[in-house]
């Protein structure tokens, strides 16, 4: 029998162990939608790695770096200075002032209907788009490592109705272990990744270092090139690199204080200040991996080399064949099926995210006007959207197919948290004057500012030759209207100009009335959501 | 559940006539606020400045300055990978001090919620 196959079974049934575990401990809203605010601060900055630390990082980051080093890991920077956002504006307020989601900070002091509808809105695009590139990533991998076991649909439908069995039974509580037990297990395969890659050096950075600065490989044109790794320019080139890549940098550092799935993860701490050291703890790992990704992506480049990673699964295989390169089978199955764990618990992260704004802001606040018509209705909609989510995640997986070119939605995923999201929850906690039409125009700017840019950017648009076919192919064949991959650098700025338009065009004296309320909720906690007991 | 339900009637802010005022407006006048806003900002707003102006010069420099960021500092590693690694360190150490100054915030909104919290059951 395949030992990957083996070890994935046992990391599915631990999953599913803790979801038994989760199940039968206890009831109610807050218990299924932030576990019951019980999780310590320690183990929620764990999960909050795990949640993040997405098959993009590990698979994706790994690869950018074997094939085009040092900007690859500017991918890296970004995701941990990110959370300094998180850390100075957003982990406490929202803390302090909400509920199970962001949109209950929104709806303080604005009007409930309008600014919940449109959040919820955004809350699960940003979600789907994360989600659909997740699990094609999880249906391509599966078919590299099992062969001819299991077909790519076979491992889509797998890993959907995984995702549904943890959300539905066992709530936030489960997908909160389920994220401890992948966030521990992939530091745990990294760091013995970077020592093996180190060991191969003899433990020498100048050795290291001075194979990155040599790394040799076929170019497109079949030419042998020797190139240093360490210079930044090999993917980032002129006239519009430079911009792309402060583009990058804003979505990413703004971006990942407006994700669901990551905000969520703050209402599951007893109080502000748990909120504040989980960051920490977040940071302390998320931190040491992507530095990390330092040996992972330079250690494929010079170890294996591009020429080999293009020719065995390219380059999202370029983590899993290091570690066959340089320990063997057995360690590759450990390293792909801790990349399949990676996968799981972040679709799971968001598949709770989506299903919570689903049932907490739209049904129970859009639909029926903020009241739960009997106990338990809040818990049961959920339920019932986390089978809707999955069908539709994986049916999409499904219809795009394996070969499709996924990578812009993760982009895109990071740029409408940080267009749409991210301006109206810093407009409403920092300004006296921000109103519901301000809140719903923003939302609405950047939502479609963000996806309709990136839909004419040269990740979708773009012309290809006949002979190219596959992931590479572009959706849209044609020029590309807006010379940048990513939005950020325009469509964050529109989002704010959305939300101060909006704001300034409409007069809602209730809105201001309420902003001290708020302002001293947020900042000092009077009030907050306290943890239940069991 | 009795925090619960002092907490409730924070929540629906009585309407007092001879004051005019609810209990987060007069919170919020209160001289302890206005310090801690004072003590919050005096740190979060360097620290953000700091940070942005960090991180961007990154993507800036070595987007149009690849020549300088290039250059050989340490053997075989540049200045671009020595400023990119020194984000992480950045980072952490801008993590700790916030750390260190929310204690600070956490003993003056301590102090805010005891007041009323005092003043909640006078009433």
């Amino acid at each position: 029998m395949n030992i990957s196959l083996v070890m994935f079974v046992v990391f599915i049934a631990i999953t599913l162990g803790i979801t038994y575990w989760a199940s039968r401990r206890s009831t109610g809203s807050a218990a299924y939608f932030a576990a019951s605010r019980q999780i310590k601060g320690w183990q929620n900055g764990i999960a909050v790695a795990g949640d993040y630390m997405s098959a993009a990082s590990f698979l994706g980051i790994a690869g950018i770096i074997a094939f085009q080093g040092y900007d690859g890991f500017l991918y890296s920077v970004g995701w941990l200075v990110a959370y300094l956002t998180v850390l100075l504006v957003i982990a406490e307020p929202l803390r302090n002032a909400g509920k199970y989601t962001m949109a209950d900070v929104l709806a303080y002091r604005l009007k409930p209907r309008p600014v919940r509808g449109m959040a919820s809105v955004s809350t699960l695009a940003v979600s789907t788009f994360y989600m659909i590139a997740q699990m094609v990533g999880a249906g391509a991998l599966v078919k590299l490592l099992l062969g001819n076991m299991v077909t790519y649909n076979q491992a889509v439908i797998a890993v959907g109705i995984l995702m549904i069995v943890y959300v539905v039974f066992g709530g936030m509580l489960a997908t909160t272990w389920v994220q401890i037990v992948k966030a521990v297990l992939l530091m745990a395969g990294t760091i013995l990744l970077s020592i093996l890659v180190m060991a191969h050096f003899h433990f020498s950075f100048g050795q290291f270092f001075g194979a990155v600065g040599q790394v040799t490989y076929h170019d497109a044109k079949g030419a042998v090139v020797v190139k240093d790794f360490l210079t930044p320019g090999l993917r980032y080139k002129p006239p519009y690199g430079p911009l792309d890549l402060i583009s990058l940098g804003l979505a990413l550092v703004f971006g990942t204080a407006g994700l669901p799935h990551i905000l969520v993860r703050f209402y599951t701490v007893p109080d502000a200040k748990t909120a504040r050291h989980s960051v920490v703890w977040a940071m302390a790992l998320i931190g040491s991996f992507y530095i990390m990704t330092t040996f992972l992506g330079f250690g494929a480049a010079t170890i294996v080399g591009p020429d080999f990673i293009k020719g065995h699964g390219g380059t999202n295989m370029s983590a899993p064949l290091l570690a066959q390169a340089l320990a063997g089978d057995v360690f590759f199955a450990f390293i792909s099926s801790i990349a399949f764990a990676t996968i799981l618990a972040v679709v799971a992260g968001l598949t709770i995210s989506a299903t919570t704004s689903f049932s907490h802001d739209f049904w129970t606040n859009v639909i029926h006007n903020g009241v739960e018509r009997k106990p338990g209705e809040e818990v049961l909609v959920a339920r019932i959207s986390a089978f809707v989510v999955g069908a539709v995640a994986i049916g999409i997986a499904i219809l795009l197919g394996p070969t499709a070119n996924v990578a812009f939605l993760v982009a895109l995923a990071f740029a409408v948290a940080a267009s749409a999201n991210l301006p109206v929850i810093v407009l409403s906690i920092f300004w006296r004057r921000f109103n519901t039409a301000g809140a719903v125009m923003g939302l609405a700017v950047g939502l479609m500012g963000s996806i309709g840019l990136i839909m004419v950017s040269p990740s979708v648009m773009g012309i290809d030759p006949p002979t190219l076919t596959g992931t590479a192919r572009h959706l849209i064949q044609a020029k590309a209207w807006f010379p940048l991959e990513n939005p950020g650098i325009l469509s964050i700025p529109l989002g704010f100009v959305g939300a101060i338009v909006g704001t300034l065009l409409s007069s809602e004296p209730t809105s201001q009335a309420k902003f001290n309320e708020l302002l001293v909720r947020s900042n000092t906690g009077l009030g907050a959501e306290k943890a239940t007991a069991h | 559940m009795a925090n619960g339900a002092r907490n409730m009637e924070i929540a629906t802010p009585p309407q007092q006539p001879e004051q005019g005022q609810s209990v987060w407006d007069r919170i919020a006048s209160s001289r302890e606020f206005k310090d801690l806003m004072a003590t919050k900002r005096s740190f979060i707003v360097p620290a953000f400045i700091f940070f942005v102006i960090y991180y961007f010069a990154l993507p800036v420099l070595v987007g149009y300055a690849p020549q300088l960021m290039g250059t050989k500092v340490m053997g075989p590693v540049n200045l671009a990978y020595l400023f990119a690694l020194s984000q992480f360190f950045v980072a952490w150490i801008i993590a700790g001090l916030y750390v260190k100054a929310a204690n600070n915030f956490d003993r003056l909104s301590q102090d805010i919620l005891d007041k009323t919290n005092k003043g909640g059951n006078k009433q």
